[in-house]
């Protein structure tokens, strides 16, 4: 009678696992017949997402034994939920990534896939070194931008000239003076959306990088140096100058990017904004009409600042890419080559996703003179720094982005950000 | 009486079967309890240890467990100023929510459970209504109505009081906090208030009759009859609102995520950005088991004094 029931409860048991387990259950085809490839980005926009649709559509086309499955998230819930299928060591097969940090912890653990040999000898179209070191990890490559940009100053011509600058200011003495003159005409000198805290640290990241170089840099992610050295606490000072003379529109502390910064600029209401590539696309998208400030809105360098190591040509940058997944069946290369080649490129930059494409010979495509000048200060920058918010380990970046948050609030003075940096650094090597 | 006695009596008394569970209709009781306990033992119990096994380690979620740190994850975590704040913030939730918006909901019971004109329903249904939004709803339309530039009270300020120069009370950490706290009230308050009127509209009108005749003030009756016929309801709301206290997170997140600098952090949202935003699971198990400790010493305390007072 007992083994009976014994045997009852291991079924039963057996029975409640199958139950659960069925539904999770999603076997992929292997091998030549079939294949399926699971692709994941984060261009959620009803105008975007379609793009990335079509060029699925027209590889399926060429390739009909390959079937590609999108899944689109939104930036947030896709870096949560990208986290969870990689802690679970089941990452998808080729997927939005800003390279960087989070991608070195996915490499590390041996969770991508290397492309290495593919890429050196066997690629449809040529990609500069630099955007290609953003996406690869002890000298393996792990996957590719599309879209490699840079931040600068982005300024409304109108509202300067108000002020009698005809050109903008070079230096950052001379943009000091041209946020006073501002400040005394009634106009928001500069549009923050510090609430998202990553637009914040692209100023103190900037100034450092003027201030000093690539040396300076090396020398505190090598520990031949430090990030308590002077030139990241002379950038804290300098911001905090800054910052002091309240040059940003109420409330920035608690604002976000994508509406309340880009809303600023894009409906004429601030001068200044210091962002990436995207910043013409999300500035029409967050105006009030629709259209931006159009031919209005030019580029510029950030700043040089006087006796800083940095020349004006350094850029601190990034962009866009696509990394694989370490169980990414074959036909996942042909894919990512199909998307990084110069007709797909022409593609997406001219599409409502737009950006700065890779791929040698699709910048022709190109027609935005804004965008070409971001273009070419990338392309001759003689140092490319990642965004530090990428470029840490994000237990690091996130110490960055609080840091900052809090010398913009005015509750951390400019040398506790630079040690609170570098202890963070310390912890985690 | 306690439970364990009543169980007894239920059993003494044969009101259940207990033969059923014996010999040969025992594989029905085990194959019956089964998926509960698979359950239980899958989504709770395996997590929960698990979290105890991780909060040792030095992790970021992603190959295998090898940075062993001992007690060091509690020790940072306790030394952390951040961590004190957060903690301090949902300190203020609970003892806010016991000291003023129970007993407010309470008194506004009193007031409105006894009439069922129209007036009183629609009424009551307003302050049901922020309840039926999810958090993370409440959460984006407080945004707005903060936002210091396009939201509501900032065209308040502008009519009312032009020159009082608004800037948005989630934008600083002077006034984060206070702005989540009043939301937390606005949204909870019906909740309360509704489960107070559904108890005293269960207590039979004759116990209030009999009273007035026996010369009873309106004191009296909230003294002898109202107040311990409500105490399954006060017992409930109480529950809910410390255990819900210590959890929240989703309204707050919503609400810029505690910033700026830390001012507005819960302890859950304190978890969140440590064991999800910066991949330290180690540390952050190390916190979700601290969290969890709370709520057990909260637990017991409420199943030995709260529930006992009842026997």
């Amino acid at each position: 009678m007992h083994k009976k029931s014994s045997l009852i409860f291991a079924l039963s048991i057996l029975f409640s696992v199958l139950l659960i387990f069925s539904c999770g259950q999603g076997a992929k085809t292997k091998g030549d017949e079939k294949v399926t490839i699971e692709f994941w980005h984060l261009d959620i926009d009803d105008t975007m997402a379609p793009v990335w649709e079509g060029l699925a559509a027209d590889f399926m086309k060429a390739n009909p034994n390959v079937t590609i499955n999108i899944t689109v998230l939104e930036n947030e819930a896709f870096k949560s939920k990208l986290t969870t299928v990689m802690q679970s060591g089941d990452p998808p097969d080729i997927f939005r990534s800003w390279g960087g940090g989070v991608m070195n912890d996915f490499a590390k653990s041996g969770l991508l896939r290397d492309i290495t040999d593919e890429v050196k000898n066997n690629w449809s179209s040529k990609i500069g070194a630099g955007p290609i070191g953003v996406y690869s990890y002890k000298d393996k490559i792990y996957g590719l931008p599309y879209d490699m940009g840079g931040v600068g100053m982005w300024y409304n011509k109108e509202l300067i000239a108000k002020v009698g600058y005809n050109e903008p200011p070079k230096t950052w003495s001379e943009f000091i003076d041209c946020v006073k003159k501002l400040k005394a005409a009634g106009v928001t000198p500069i549009a923050l959306g510090e609430g998202d805290k990553w637009p914040g640290h692209f100023w103190w990241v900037y100034l450092a990088v003027r201030l000093g170089g690539k040396e300076a840099f090396d020398a505190a992610v090598e520990r031949t140096g430090s990030f308590k050295s002077e030139s990241f606490v002379k950038a804290g000072q300098l911001l905090k100058e800054l910052i002091d003379l309240k040059p940003f529109q109420e409330g920035f502390l608690s604002a976000n990017y994508g509406g309340d910064q880009a809303g600023a600029m894009g409906n004429g209401k601030a001068a200044f904004e210091l962002m990436g590539q995207w910043a013409p696309a999300v500035e029409t998208a967050a105006s009030e009409d629709g259209k931006g400030i159009g031919d209005k809105l030019g580029f510029m360098p950030f700043p040089a600042v006087e006796g800083g190591a940095g020349k004006i040509t350094d850029v601190m940058g990034g962009g866009n890419g696509l990394v694989l997944g370490k169980n990414a069946p074959d036909a996942t290369i042909d894919f990512l080559k199909f998307l990084t080649s110069v007709e797909s490129q022409k593609k997406i930059i001219t599409s409502p996703i737009g950006g700065i494409p890779t791929a040698l010979g699709a910048e022709e495509a190109m027609t935005d003179p804004n965008l070409i000048a971001v273009n070419k200060a990338v392309s001759q920058a003689g140092y490319f720094q990642l965004y530090y918010d990428q470029y840490l380990p994000p237990a690091v970046a996130a110490v960055v982005l609080d840091s900052t948050q809090a010398l913009f609030a005015g509750t951390m003075t400019p040398e506790a950000v630079a040690a609170a940096v570098d202890k963070a650094y310390e912890d985690e090597m | 009486m306690n439970l364990e006695n009543r169980l007894k009596s239920v059993y003494n008394k044969k009101i259940i079967n207990t033969s059923f569970f014996k010999g040969n209709q025992l594989p029905v009781f085990w194959l019956l309890i089964a998926p509960s306990v698979i359950l239980i033992t899958a989504f709770i119990l395996y997590p929960v240890f698990n979290t105890l096994f991780y909060s040792v380690y030095k992790w970021n979620g992603f190959g295998p467990l090898v940075d062993f740190q001992g007690f060091r994850n509690f020790e940072r975590i306790f030394s952390d100023q951040r961590f004190w704040n957060a903690l301090k913030n949902s300190g203020i939730i609970v003892i806010f929510s016991i000291v003023f918006q129970l007993p407010i909901a309470f008194m506004l019971a009193l007031i409105i459970s006894r009439n069922n004109s129209k007036g009183i329903i629609v009424f009551r249904t307003i302050f049901f209504l922020p309840f039926i939004f999810s958090e993370i709803i409440t959460g984006t339309i407080w945004t707005f109505i903060y936002h210091p530039t396009n939201g509501v009270l900032n065209y308040f300020f502008e009519v009312f009081f032009p020159n009082a120069n608004y800037t948005g009370l989630l934008s600083s950490p002077d006034t984060v906090f206070g702005a989540i706290l009043f939301v937390v009230f606005w949204k909870y308050f019906g909740f309360h208030l509704i489960i107070y009127v559904a108890g005293m509209q269960g207590i039979p009108k004759e116990y209030y009759e009999a009273a007035r005749i026996d010369g009873a003030k309106a004191h009296h009756i909230l003294r002898h009859i109202t107040l311990p016929l409500m105490k399954p309801a006060l017992q409930m709301s109480l529950f809910f609102s410390i255990i819900g206290s210590i959890q929240i997170f989703d309204m707050v997140w919503a609400m810029g995520q505690g910033d700026p600098v830390h001012a507005g952090e819960t302890a859950v949202v304190y978890l969140f950005k440590f064991a999800i935003k910066q991949q330290k699971l180690g540390l952050g198990s190390a916190i979700a088991i601290i969290i969890f400790l709370i709520c057990l010493v909260f637990n017991i305390f409420y199943q030995k004094v709260i529930n006992e007072e009842k026997a």
